[in-house]
């Protein structure tokens, strides 16, 4: 089923159909601006509530109350006059607020008055040895399957990290009677002191009775191993062991599933293509957007909400898409917004969102050697470069991430630096000397996903389109 | 590595893998589908030909592309199972005119 835009022009265009997407489309459509949302996913939830409208997992306590708000942020959307697009990949986004979107094979181009961007997080690179076996993943990709297929692991399966959804993961799995054999915590010993001047905060926040109670539920039925230092998985061809090293012993196990997290990161391929500026943020290790208290971007008419704003969590995201949205009403038609709750109510909801989020990012900080790997270690999976090919380029004068590309391709694979980009920074920065805010990132551009020629060639031209590439 | 609740309740979705029938569930993903039929799905990657299976499940890393209706190097993991759909895993890089 191919569903082109109904129209050429939106007063705003939401990418990302998250929470951030899903309560920004709301809002903008209910204060009746015309109001497009595109999304890249089979249905709306982004990953948080991934497959809210169609997840088999009927029995509601076992994704947890946290995931069933999403329903309800879908139903405001379906009853606002807000067009959806699903199964919509945005390829294009430029200074003019012109987009392309590639929908069942096919490239449409909208224009906005305002774009949103709700592009959201992906997790963090965990480049250890072996992290591109057969048999690992993603904590995120364990999740997604249960959400959206009821799968489970059911064989000896290891998850290993830190961050909250690594705690989530390991109770819904729990619950839906799947099999964790172990839990690596990686959390360094410091970070507990270097978090415990936040932590007021948080235990004042609704995140600590939940944070704490799914951790007891996991720990009643799981081996927890606190303190690991090093991680590695090895196999020939297919995940056979883990080895790790906690309290200064190095155990092996064999297993056929290791489930990886290590926090999130903002999504910043799209943002970034369209001349986003963001920064370096050295407590969150990863780039965020520049944006003002409405969201709004160094690019005047892109605003960005939700995590790919900064990492800030569900609740945040919500909050954060109102603002941007409304922010959006009152520059295109300020009388509407007297309809929607007053900026200063949302500031208020955000503040109170983003509570305990310092404790949060302090205590589950990933160490070092989890994020800067050496040697044989991959970190660019797409082109299969290794730690010691980064730093042999280094030594031989590759300066930054973009330099590195012409010695070794990282970063021009299919994914476009998504799962190497903040490792190749980091590594860099360490070789060189340099704060990865000096070192830079990746220059991003359109397509930020691939696209088949043929589908660009098939995009209608001009005469002007044909004059400007035709010589003679 | 990985089962179904019995919960599920969806109805099955037969597709094809490598010319074999397989039973998927709609509103399966492709690789979702690959990673519940406990068949070796590994694709190989077209650096060095080494074994992969899909990495993140939601749309970011590209290890689970694959072959799909006759159209090489689809996102495995937004794509959607439908009725008798043909899937290939795919060895190396995508092959000219798929």
């Amino acid at each position: 089923m191919t569903m082109a835009p109904k129209r050429e022009d939106y007063d705003v265009v939401v990418i990302g159909a998250g929470p951030a997407g899903l309560a920004a489309a709301a809002t903008s459509a209910e204060a009746g601006l015309s109001t497009l949302l595109l999304d890249e996913n089979i249905g709306p939830g982004g990953q948080v509530f991934r497959a809210i409208s169609s997840t088999p997992v009927t029995e509601r306590s076992q994704l947890g109350a946290d995931y069933w708000v999403g329903a309800d942020l879908v139903q405001s959307l379906r009853a606002s006059n807000a067009e959806v697009i699903h199964r919509a990949t945005v390829w294009s986004l430029d200074r003019n607020l012109d987009i392309a979107v590639s929908i069942g094979g096919a490239s449409a181009f909208v224009k906005a008055k305002r774009v949103i961007l709700a592009t959201g997080a992906l997790e963090r690179p965990f480049p250890i040895p072996g992290w591109t076996l057969p048999g690992v993943m993603t904590a995120g990709a364990a999740q997604t399957m249960l959400k959206s297929s009821a799968l489970v692991p059911d064989g000896r399966t290891v998850i290993a990290g830190q961050g909250p959804l690594l705690w989530l993961l390991a109770a819904q799995i729990l619950r839906l009677g799947g099999r964790i054999d172990r839990i690596l915590d990686t959390t360094e010993r410091g970070n507990y002191f270097a978090a415990l001047p936040h932590a007021f905060a948080f235990l004042t926040s609704p995140y600590f009775a939940k944070g704490l109670s799914m951790m007891r539920e996991v720990k009643a039925k799981v081996q927890v191993v606190s303190g690991v230092t090093e991680l590695a998985a090895s196999g020939d061809g297919q995940l056979a062991s883990v080895s790790y090293v906690a309290g200064g012993k190095r155990e092996t196990i064999p297993v056929d599933l290791l489930l990886l997290h290590q926090g999130v990161v903002p999504n910043v391929n799209l943002a970034m293509s369209a001349g986003v500026e963001h920064r370096w943020d050295d407590l969150q290790l990863c780039w965020s957007p520049v944006l003002d208290a409405s969201g709004n971007s160094s690019v005047a008419g892109i605003a960005i909400a939700g995590d790919g704003a900064g990492i800030g969590g569900a609740n945040a995201a919500v909050v954060r898409g109102r603002i941007a949205a409304r922010a959006a009403v009152e520059a295109l038609a300020l009388a509407t917004a007297a309809k929607l709750p007053a900026m200063a109510t949302l500031r208020v909801d955000l503040a109170r969102a983003e509570r305990g989020r310092v404790f949060l990012d302090t205590l589950f900080r990933p160490a070092p050697q989890f994020r800067i790997p050496s040697g044989d270690t991959i970190v660019c999976r797409c082109e299969e470069v290794t730690a010691k090919d980064v730093l042999d380029s280094v030594a031989i004068g590759a300066t930054g991430p973009n330099q590195l590309k012409a010695y070794r391709r990282t970063g021009m694979g299919p994914c476009q630096g998504r799962l190497c980009g903040l490792t190749v920074t980091e590594l860099m920065a360490q070789a060189r000397g340099k704060t990865p805010q000096a070192i830079g990132y990746y220059r991003l551009r359109a397509p930020v996903k691939p696209i088949t020629l043929a589908e660009l060639a098939a995009v209608p031209k001009g005469e002007a389109d044909v004059k400007a590439v035709v010589r003679g | 590595m990985f089962k179904r609740s019995e919960q599920d309740k969806r109805p099955q979705v037969q597709i094809f893998v490598d010319g074999v029938a397989v039973a998927a569930r709609q509103g399966d993903t492709v690789s979702a589908a690959l990673l519940a039929s406990r068949r070796d799905v590994r694709r190989s990657t077209a650096v060095s030909g080494a074994p992969r299976l899909p990495y993140c499940m939601m749309g970011v890393c590209f290890d689970c592309l694959v072959t799909i209706d006759g159209v090489g190097n689809r996102q495995g993991c937004i794509v959607p199972v439908a009725e008798g759909m043909q899937i290939e895993i795919q060895k190396g890089k995508r092959e000219i005119g798929k």
